[in-house]
């Protein structure tokens, strides 16, 4: 992140020794090792154990890869539907992320992002119909980010101010959010005969059917263009800004970064203000671009698959949103293929990626790098 | 039969990844002999001894025990050998008593149970037989650190070590107990007992050693019978050139102070993790262009001293001056704009983010002053990271390297580099050559002192006390969290300043 300054420095008045250059060299090659092949080895490993379990239903298993490839990316429909899981992910993805990159373990987007996806439903009918799209849209879209945000700065003060520990506050809160939504919707604010609120009048973003009708029938809508502004906003922010920078300092050293004068508990607040904010975006994903309601259980699980999404995607933002791609793929996937195989295979290879990743990153490097040196390449 | 060499390790090569702690590393040291191994941090002595001593083996090298070749054996193996190694820190367990951690491992049993009366009887016994006073019923974390490295060596010997391994046995205690030490040690000589002392304090080489081995990055540069060689000798082994021994420097008289007090504590209070009030009622005054160091047996309130100065701590009671105003309830960014630097005593913990590139570290703390409306300014960033690296002669000069990588002395110089960097009127100085190599030492030494020249009031803690002689116009003297004494620097030795670091004597009680 810092190889602006480095080439800058270079330029300067300072003449760096012949071998810096090497070792700038080196050194991002070893960064960019140790961030794209764990996750690359973890994506093999569960590649082979996918052949056995496949082996063992005595099925083919170019034929069942080819069928998943076939439902998923070979076709507008099955693509459309990936972009479309991918999207809810990356805000997820992220706001795990923005918690990890603080130092904090956010288990909480599940709960965050009903929160938000309920505030953008709320914001959503309580507009008058006839209000431009272009004054609604940011309306119930911040709506959205506010109803996550609030429900993340709950752990982020509680930990900041009492030391509660942020991965149980994080869990308990989920359940809570979720009943307490469940709740409002079902006794004040649903639809007779549904678990679902009435239609939102305004502030539906569109759907990507709507440019083209090869997307006909899938949810695919304009909110990934949101997911990837938001990405490249989060990245931004993580290494381009004063906040970024002692956000990191924070995740990486608490006591360092008290030292330079940050405020660890301020910072804390901040981050899972932030995550609950990303999270809740996702909720605009469903409630405005596809179904345009709030339903009871429409998070079904992304938030907790936005962990795994962080992980392989190494809490950073172009890697979340490869991961997310990845993970929508096979729960897509999954239906494509239920026809020879269970479609859980899916979910038992989503576990591996997520097991090998979390167990394989430092004996992955370890084991390149003798690798490496016995070939004598360094 | 007896063999000719206790302990021979000939030509040890061990990396770690791309780093070669040793590279032809070469040790000869004869039975009942005291033996000195020194060198520069970083250069590769606790690794060799590691190989010794069964935790490593080494990529290529052979090494002997009286005459037989154990190369690559297990630590299992090298206790049963009789070769026993005290580490720096301490491999104890706070919870148990003496007895337990002695027996630890290999537990006399009565059937299934633990047989805790045999156990003390067989401590007690050694302990008798050596010498070696310990109290085999007291719980390990009501020790003071001169006991607890004495049950080390102790359990050591009760393993039943013949060879002695100690890494820098000294840096924890007291003068009193160096002396003490070394009296144990010369002990354990007399009843045939072989012992390595590894060390970088040139004065213990002189002191207590037979002969000595001279490390330098990785390699063994020189060896020597201890009374043919002098400390000058030694240390220009150590850093390949002629360097200038901190006492040697002490001559040279201060410059006066030019009166006034920029920093002022009164009657300060400070909570520390375990006591209440581990700085006790501290009052003392710095004025500028003076050097006012606090000496002391580590642990005795000078951390918690520095961190309530610095804003990293709360105080219970009294205050903190800075140039009058007074700064007490201020934050850590609005100490620093008043004009506080401070040089932390944990630079991997709290002086910098190691992850973060050298540029980036040489901001913390003033990283605000480098963005705008939030925004970092990268280009500022790398030119000031380009002049404070170029001043402070940082190695590799490279702002984008992670200060992970960087040596321990030149992760030091990017920390000073940076607190000298700003304006200040106070500099806290924790510390500040801990664990960095003598040349590194030299070059900040001068540094502290051109900020005197300056006229900036420095406070200075360290555990040296060559260090504090040779830098401080006045030495206070920190023991249980109160000042024990305050006295100038013509007045000030360490004979002088012993008694009041081990509570023997204490003026400010009279």
């Amino acid at each position: 992140m810092t190889s602006a300054a480095s080439s800058d420095a270079g330029a300067g008045s300072v003449t760096p020794p012949a071998g810096a250059a090497g070792a700038r060299t080196v050194s991002v090659r070893t960064t960019l090792e140790e961030a794209v092949l764990p996750p690359l080895v973890a994506l093999l490993i569960a590649l082979v154990i996918g052949d056995l379990l496949i082996l063992s239903f005595g099925q083919s298993p170019g034929a069942v890869w080819r069928l998943l490839l076939e439902g998923t990316w070979g076709n507008a429909y099955g693509f459309g539907q990936v972009l479309y899981k991918a999207t809810t992910l990356v805000f997820t993805g992220l706001a795990v992320a923005i918690g990890l990159r603080a130092g904090l373990f956010n288990i909480g987007a599940e709960g965050q992002l009903a929160a938000g996806g309920f505030a953008a439903a709320v914001a959503g009918l309580l507009l008058p119909g006839a209000m431009p799209a272009l004054v609604a849209l940011p309306i119930v879209i911040l709506a959205a980010a506010a109803g996550g945000g609030v429900v993340g700065a709950i752990p982020g003060v509680l930990k900041a101010r009492f030391g509660a520990h942020e991965v149980i506050v994080t869990i308990m809160l989920n359940l809570i959010v979720l009943a307490v939504l469940n709740y409002v919707v079902a006794s004040h604010l649903h639809t007779p005969e549904t678990l679902h609120t009435p239609e939102i009048r305004a502030g539906m973003i569109p759907r990507l059917s709507g440019f083209s009708t090869v997307f006909h029938g899938s949810a695919a809508n304009l909110a990934i263009l949101l997911a990837l502004a938001v990405g490249a906003l989060v990245w931004w922010f993580l290494f381009r800004t004063r906040g970024g920078y002692e956000l990191r300092a924070v995740g990486l050293q608490p006591e360092a970064a008290e030292y330079g004068g940050v405020s660890v508990g301020r910072t804390w607040i901040r981050a899972f203000v932030i995550a609950g904010a990303l999270a809740g975006l996702g909720g605009a994903n469903f409630v405005l671009g596809y179904k345009h309601y709030y339903e009871d259980g429409f998070t079904g699980g992304a938030g907790f698959v936005g962990i795994a999404v962080a992980l392989v995607g190494r809490n950073h933002p172009l890697g979340i949103v490869l991961a997310a791609l990845f993970f929508a793929t096979l729960s897509q996937g999954g239906l494509a293929i239920n026809a020879l195989v269970p479609k859980t295979l899916v979910e038992v290879l989503q576990g591996i990626v997520i097991l090998a990743v979390a167990t394989a990153i430092p004996e992955v490097r370890r084991a390149l790098r003798l690798a490496v040196r016995r070939a004598g390449v360094v | 039969m007896m063999a000719e060499t206790a302990l021979r390790l000939h030509d040890i090569h061990k990396s770690f990844g791309p780093v070669q702690a040793n590279r032809g590393a070469t040790l000869d040291v004869a039975p009942g002999e005291i033996h000195a191994l020194v060198g520069e941090n970083g250069a590769g002595k606790s690794t060799l001894m590691r190989i010794l001593a069964g935790m490593y083996a080494p990529d290529t090298g052979v090494v002997e025990v009286m005459g037989r070749d154990v190369t690559g054996w297990s630590t299992a193996e090298a206790i049963a050998a009789g070769v026993g190694m005290v580490h720096q820190h301490f491999m104890l367990v706070p919870t148990l008593t003496v007895a337990e951690n002695m027996v630890l491992g290999s537990e006399p049993r009565l059937g299934v149970r633990f047989d805790r009366e045999r156990a003390v009887r067989e401590v007690e016994a050694l302990s008798a037989r050596t010498g070696l006073h310990v109290h085999a019923d007291r719980l390990v974390a009501d020790l003071s650190v001169g006991e607890a490295q004495r049950v080390e060596i102790v359990k050591a010997l009760f393993r039943g070590a013949r060879i002695l391994i100690l890494d820098e046995p000294t840096a924890v205690l007291s003068p009193a107990e160096v002396d003490e030490l070394w009296n144990v040690l010369r002990g354990l000589r007399a009843a045939g007992d072989t012992i390595v002392l590894i060390t970088h304090k040139l004065d213990e080489v002189m002191e207590v050693s037979d002969a000595v081995t001279v490390m330098r990055q990785g390699r063994t540069v020189h060896r020597t019978a201890t009374r043919e060689t002098s400390p000058a000798e030694i240390a220009r082994a150590m850093v390949g050139r002629d360097v200038t021994l901190a006492r040697e420097a002490a001559g040279r008289a201060p410059a006066p102070p030019t009166g006034g007090v920029a920093l002022e504590v009164r009657n300060l209070v400070v909570a520390g993790p375990r006591r209440p009030r581990a700085v006790n009622d501290v009052s003392l005054t710095v004025a500028p262009g003076e050097i006012v160091g606090i000496a002391g047996v580590e642990g005795n309130g000078q951390t918690e001293l520095i961190e309530a100065i610095a804003g990293l701590r709360a105080t219970s009671a009294g205050s903190v001056l800075l140039g009058g105003r007074d700064i007490t309830r201020l934050s850590v960014r609005e100490r620093a704009a008043a004009g506080l630097s401070h040089i932390p005593e944990d630079r991997h913990r709290r002086g910098l983010v190691l992850d973060y590139s050298v540029a980036d570290n040489l901001i913390l703390g003033r990283h605000e002053h480098f963005a705008r409306r939030g925004v970092l300014d990268r280009g500022a960033i790398a030119s000031h990271a380009a002049e404070r690296i170029a001043a402070f002669d940082v190695r590799p000069a490279d702002a984008a390297s992670p200060a992970r990588s960087l040596s321990g002395g030149n992760q030091q110089k990017v920390v000073i580099a940076r607190e000298l960097g700003r304006d200040f009127v106070v500099l806290l100085a924790a510390q500040p050559t801990r664990g960095v190599d003598v040349g590194a030492v030299e070059f900040i030494h001068a540094q502290l002192r051109a900020s005197r020249e300056a006229g900036k009031a420095v406070l200075l803690v360290s555990a040296e006390l060559s260090e504090i002689l040779a830098l401080a116009d006045r030495i206070a003297v920190m023991f249980r969290g109160r000042i024990a004494t305050i006295l100038p620097r013509d007045r000030a030795s360490e004979q002088a300043l012993g008694p009041y670091m081990t509570g023997a004597l204490d003026a400010g009680a009279a």
